[in-house]
């Protein structure tokens, strides 16, 4: 069982240091959230493998998980979605404002290009020609 | 008045001319003045304790756990010192009155000054090493900001980045040899390390302590190789010259060596290093004062000189080396403080300091010239002023000096740095005020009014009476200062004549000689001129500027805007560390036994495992990646589950639909798919870098798995605690809510912060160009035909009162059972959700009453409120309490506990910040043209039309053919 939890730990963690050094920013996104689930699950086995023990007071057991890492990984998910939330929200506001969803700043120093597939071009008159406005 | 007291006042003092800038310069000087001698009424009532030889001490605890005291104590040199920062300063204050224009910001100057005047009382009175190095750092501050003072002029913040950087840089040098001699003596007492001398010596840190020490002292008082900094420091105000960098500051050096004198002291490296230092900066700066013309930098370079003339006295380590060496601070206070001023008189009457352009200014400005007569004679060290008395002391210490086995050397430049010193001296009195009245002055000079020569004049007075009766004058505290310093009773005998002595033959030889080269100045200037000499400000700059090269360029490399260079860095960095610390540590295999395996998990396991793959195979397709991370999401929350975590179970899963609903809508804005664009090398890199750190990470906590604890946990506390103090069973909420409520208070905290800046965020964002893109936004995926599709609305309905009391269940049942605020939080946020996206955002929004940013706010206000409760039942902040109640109609006990008021403020500010930031995101997707809808489904079976209705429909839009379109806007 050891064994398990520690190559998922490994291989999760991998994924995620792999998909954080990408040049977009939603795979660096995704790298992030593979990264907590990483070391929630780390934080949370140094708390020890243990199954079917829950740290719930009752009569029928006497031997209990370790709660103090649950606690602290509790706490953790919650604040991780929050920062997901943030990352997410600077993100997508970088790329509303600059047409692309590169990471690197590096780019900031050329002009900023307007990805023509993804990103239309913010003049309005082009694709609403004042012919066809009624129709909308 | 306490010892604290005299180095705070400054300090409380320095508010006062700042607030009152407007009240005009003399209500700010009056107020400095006052709050100086108020400190040295305190300081002087202290005089009769330490001239007896008493050493006073104040010890007031900070956190004596760790060794940190405020401690203050004052003896004979502390003493001086103190007299010398404090008598100086309140003459300095009347000088500075009249020498600054109206114009200027005196309430700032003085401000600063007393700024100075507390750092500089702090370093002479404490008693402790990490106060001095405050307080030293703070006179390099104030020396800064004073130097600088006149922001309008280049060389002004030229001199004082300068003197800040050599004067820090020496600081922190300082501070490093005396936490050596803290360590070697186990305290960072000064008062002890004094005692710990035989200790110190024998350490063999002693040199590189020493050493570091000198570094400091050396630069603050402008010793050579650090002595350039004091010149470039004259482009301050006078008053701050006369002040910080003759009287005082510069003489904090000194202080230090005094200070530590006896640690130090009879050792041959002191000897070597500080004498030397010593007689090298005397000569050199000597010489080189002689050929300055600018009148302040005569004075800085003689100061520089005279400076070197003490730290020799204190290189020698003798008791006459000592008494000598503080007689001379003494002596150079008064004479040097009172020849800044008149450079200053001089300067602001005739406006030039430039002794070229200058003399004859006897007849026109008596009092100026009689006063820097005295003075500059006493610099000299002509008799019968008081220069001459310790000038003396230092030949005659000198005449007796051998060096390396050489007995004349040590003679000879003393010899040559006094005779200088009378050329300089000579000619700063000959070429300003002697000589014929010109008359291409630039302003017609004349005496200034008596408030600008009264603090010279005192000081003058003072050079000739201590000259006359030195024992009456000064000996008192010569006396007692240099018993502090050597650590043993001195009884000095200080008179004019000493009988005809080799230093009387050697003072001749100077004085002779110094006039002959003032009557050869012309001639030696031009040669002078003539030599090459090394530039100190441009090696200065040169140095600066490769560092800042350097900096930049190590800078730039790292973090050169692009984040993936720094995860990498950072991933390698954490690598290499870990790598290296196994490999110089010891491993031996795990003894724990392995929990065996169940088919379940390990289905599980396969999932989790494939999904992993799968993403970093697919990712370029972005909601691909995003549904298979929903899968890993999930087979975590299942191995929560089944390891015997059932609150991290609920909280995972909650978290994950709301964090998939999220990304879902934000990728509805960004391009579907990432170009494949990373080059094979760099793939191959960053696949390097993420397998390594992966291996570490799971052979890290396998590692740890497979051990028992070190130590005990407090974790058995916490379950012992749980029921009988808290009240709760669930330990994992207890600890949450109870145990570490203060942990989590902060957490909901940062949640709330978070949300607001996504609000904040989002609001910058539609006011910017981001704005003008998403009215033109042209959808790139496909429109549902059906968005509120009727099944949808009706379950989501029926699901809400459900969902709202599972939430309710969840939130209530938290405190023995799985559960809690986090959760039900999430679960209540999920059911409200389900709402926006039945029936579309701005019709929920229309029918919801709170105000997410209030509900944040409320949730952390009743969390506090409910921890500052515990403040009425005299416990601390958090503290919960609890009983158990019986309801009526035979529904059974309960339990309340007060963790559950800080439950529920956890719950309102997760829903308030899941809720507000999916309302920034929809918000977004209403300016990109997303429609608004008024009902609460698409199509609405109820308003169906019946048959003849959609004939008449149909005939209306032939007529009108856009009204039906109106409902959709």
């Amino acid at each position: 069982m050891e064994l398990l939890v520690a190559s998922a730990v490994g291989l999760m963690s991998a994924a995620g240091i792999y998909l954080v050094l990408r040049l977009r920013t939603f795979p660096v996104i995704l790298g992030l959230a593979m990264l907590s689930y990483a070391v929630n699950l780390f934080l949370f086995a140094t708390g020890r493998i243990v199954v079917g023990e829950p740290a719930i007071l009752s009569l029928h057991l006497n031997h209990y998980t370790d709660p103090l890492p649950q606690a602290l990984v509790l706490t953790a998910i919650v604040i991780s979605f929050g920062m997901t939330a943030l990352v997410v929200m600077l993100s997508l506001g970088a790329y509303l404002e600059t047409g692309n969803d590169r990471i690197d700043m590096v780019d900031e120093v050329e002009k900023p290009q307007i990805d023509p597939e993804h990103m239309p071009a913010p003049s309005a008159p082009e694709r609403h020609p004042a012919g066809q406005e009624p129709q909308r | 008045m306490p010892l604290a007291l005299i180095a705070a006042l400054p300090f409380l003092g320095a508010l006062l001319p700042g607030l009152m800038a407007r009240a005009g310069r003399n209500t700010a000087a009056l107020v400095t003045g006052a709050v100086t001698a108020l400190a040295l009424l305190g300081l002087v009532l202290h005089a009769p304790a330490v001239i007896g030889g008493q050493v006073l001490h104040q010890h007031i605890a900070w956190v004596p756990q760790i060794g940190l005291n405020a401690d203050f104590f004052l003896d004979g040199l502390g003493f001086l010192f103190a007299l010398l920062i404090l008598g100086i300063g309140l003459l300095i204050v009347i000088y500075a009155r009249f020498y600054l224009d109206p114009s200027e910001n005196t309430g700032e100057f003085f401000t600063y000054l007393l700024l100075f005047q507390g750092a500089m009382l702090g370093i002479v009175l404490t008693d402790n090493v990490l106060m001095l190095l405050v307080f030293w750092e703070l006179t390099s501050l104030s020396s800064f900001l004073l130097i600088g003072f006149w922001k309008h002029l280049a060389e002004g913040r030229q001199g004082a980045r300068m003197a800040l950087t050599v004067t820090g840089m020496g600081g922190l040098s300082m501070i490093a040899g005396m936490l050596i001699l803290g360590h070697i003596v186990g305290s960072y007492d000064i008062s002890t390390i004094l005692q710990h001398a035989e200790e110190i010596q024998a350490s063999p840190l002693f040199l590189p302590a020493m050493i570091l020490v000198l570094v400091g002292a050396f630069a603050k008082s402008a010793q050579f190789p650090f002595h350039f900094w004091l010149p470039h420091a004259m482009a301050a105000p006078t008053p701050v010259s006369a002040y910080l960098h003759s009287a005082t500051m510069v003489k904090a050096g000194l202080f230090l060596m005094a200070r530590l004198w006896p640690v130090f002291a009879g050792r041959p490296e002191w000897f070597y290093v500080v004498s030397t230092v010593g007689l090298v900066t005397m000569v050199m700066a000597a010489k080189i004062a002689l050929f300055k013309d600018d009148l302040k930098a005569l004075l800085a370079y003689s100061t520089v000189s005279h400076l070197g003339l003490i730290t020799f006295l204190f290189g020698l380590g003798t008791k006459a080396g000592a008494i000598a060496g503080v007689f001379h601070i003494i002596n150079h206070a008064t004479f040097k403080a009172a020849l800044f001023m008149t450079a200053g008189i001089v300067d602001h009457e005739t406006h030039t300091r430039d002794a070229k352009r200058l003399g004859g200014l006897m007849t026109l400005m008596p009092i100026t010239f009689t006063i820097a007569t005295v003075a500059g004679l006493s610099m000299a060290g002509i008799p019968p002023f008081n220069g001459f008395l310790s000038k003396e002391m230092m030949l005659e210490a000198a005449a007796h000096t051998g060096w390396w086995g050489l007995d004349w050397i040590v003679p000879l430049g003393a010899t040559v740095g006094a005779l200088f010193s009378v050329a300089y001296a000579l000619r700063y009195v000959a070429h300003v005020f002697l000589g014929p009245v010109r008359d291409d002055y630039p302003t017609q000079p004349h005496d200034p009014v008596p408030g600008m020569w009264i603090s010279p004049a005192i000081l003058a007075t003072l050079v000739i009476l201590i000259g006359l009766f030195p024992m009456t004058m000064a000996g008192w505290l010569v006396t007692a200062a240099a018993s502090a310093v050597t650590g043993a009773e001195v009884h000095p005998h200080i008179v004019l004549w000493h009988g005809i002595t080799p230093a009387l033959w050697m003072s001749v030889i100077a004085i002779a000689g110094g006039a002959l080269l003032l009557a050869l100045h012309a001639p030696l200037n031009r040669l002078w001129e003539a030599t090459p000499k090394p530039h100190a400000k441009a090696m200065f700059d040169a140095v600066i500027d490769w560092a800042a090269r350097g900096a930049r360029g190590l800078t730039q490399g790292l973090h050169n805007g692009a984040i993936s260079r720094y995860l990498a860095i950072f991933s390698v960095v954490v690598l290499v560390a870990g790598v290296w610390a196994f490999f110089t540590g010891a491993y031996s295999p795990g003894t724990r036994p392995m929990t065996p395996l169940e088919p379940v998990p390990v289905i599980a396991w396969f999932a989790l495992m494939a999904a992993t793959v799968a993403v970093v195979r697919y990712h370029h397709n972005r909601l691909l990646a995003l549904v298979l991370v929903g899968i890993i999401g999930l087979m975590v929350s299942i191995a929560f589950v089944y390891l015997s975590a059932p609150d991290l179970a609920l909280t995972q899963i909650s978290v994950e639909v709301v964090t998939v609903m999220l990304l879902l809508l934000a990728l509805n804005f960004l391009p579907k798919d990432s170009p494949r664009e990373s080059s094979a090398p760099r793939k191959t890199r960053d696949a390097v870098i993420a397998i390594a750190s992966g291996l570490g990470l799971g052979g890290l906590i396998y590692a740890l798995m497979t051990r028992d604890f070190a130590y005990p946990t407090i974790s058995d506390w916490h379950m012992a605690h749980s029921k009988a103090e808290a009240g709760g069973e669930n330990v994992v909420n207890v600890i949450i809510v109870d145990f570490r409520g203060y942990d989590t208070f902060g957490e909901i905290t940062v949640l709330g912060i978070a949300a607001l800046a996504i609000y904040a965020l989002t609001d910058a964002l539609l006011r910017g160009p981001a704005n003008a893109r998403l009215r033109g936004w042209v959808p790139d995926l496909k429109r549902a035909g059906d968005r509120h599709p009727l099944m949808l609305v009706v379950a989501t309905r029926v699901m809400m009162p459900i969902a709202v009391l599972v939430g309710a269940f969840i939130y209530l049942r938290g405190h023995n059972e799985p559960g809690g605020g986090f959760v039900a939080g999430l679960v209540i946020a999920i059911a409200l959700l389900m709402q926006y996206m039945a029936s579309g955002f701005a019709w929920a929004h229309l029918r919801q009453r709170a105000n997410y940013q209030n509900l944040i706010g409320f949730g952390v206000l009743l969390a506090a409120a409910t921890g500052i409760g515990a403040f009425f039942n005299g416990r601390p902040f958090l503290t919960s309490d609890f009983g158990h109640f019986y309801l009526p109609w035979h529904l059974g006990e309960f339990e309340l506990a007060t963790a559950m008021g800080f439950d529920a403020g956890v719950f309102l500010t997760v829903v308030g910040a899941v809720m507000l930031a999916l309302a920034s995101l929809s918000l977004i997707a209403r300016r990109a043209g997303e429609t608004v809808n008024q009902t609460p489904m698409s199509t609405d079976p109820s308003k169906a039309k019946t048959p003849e209705e959609k004939a008449n429909a149909l005939d209306e839009a032939a007529a009108e053919p856009h009204d039906d379109a109106s409902e959709e806007h």
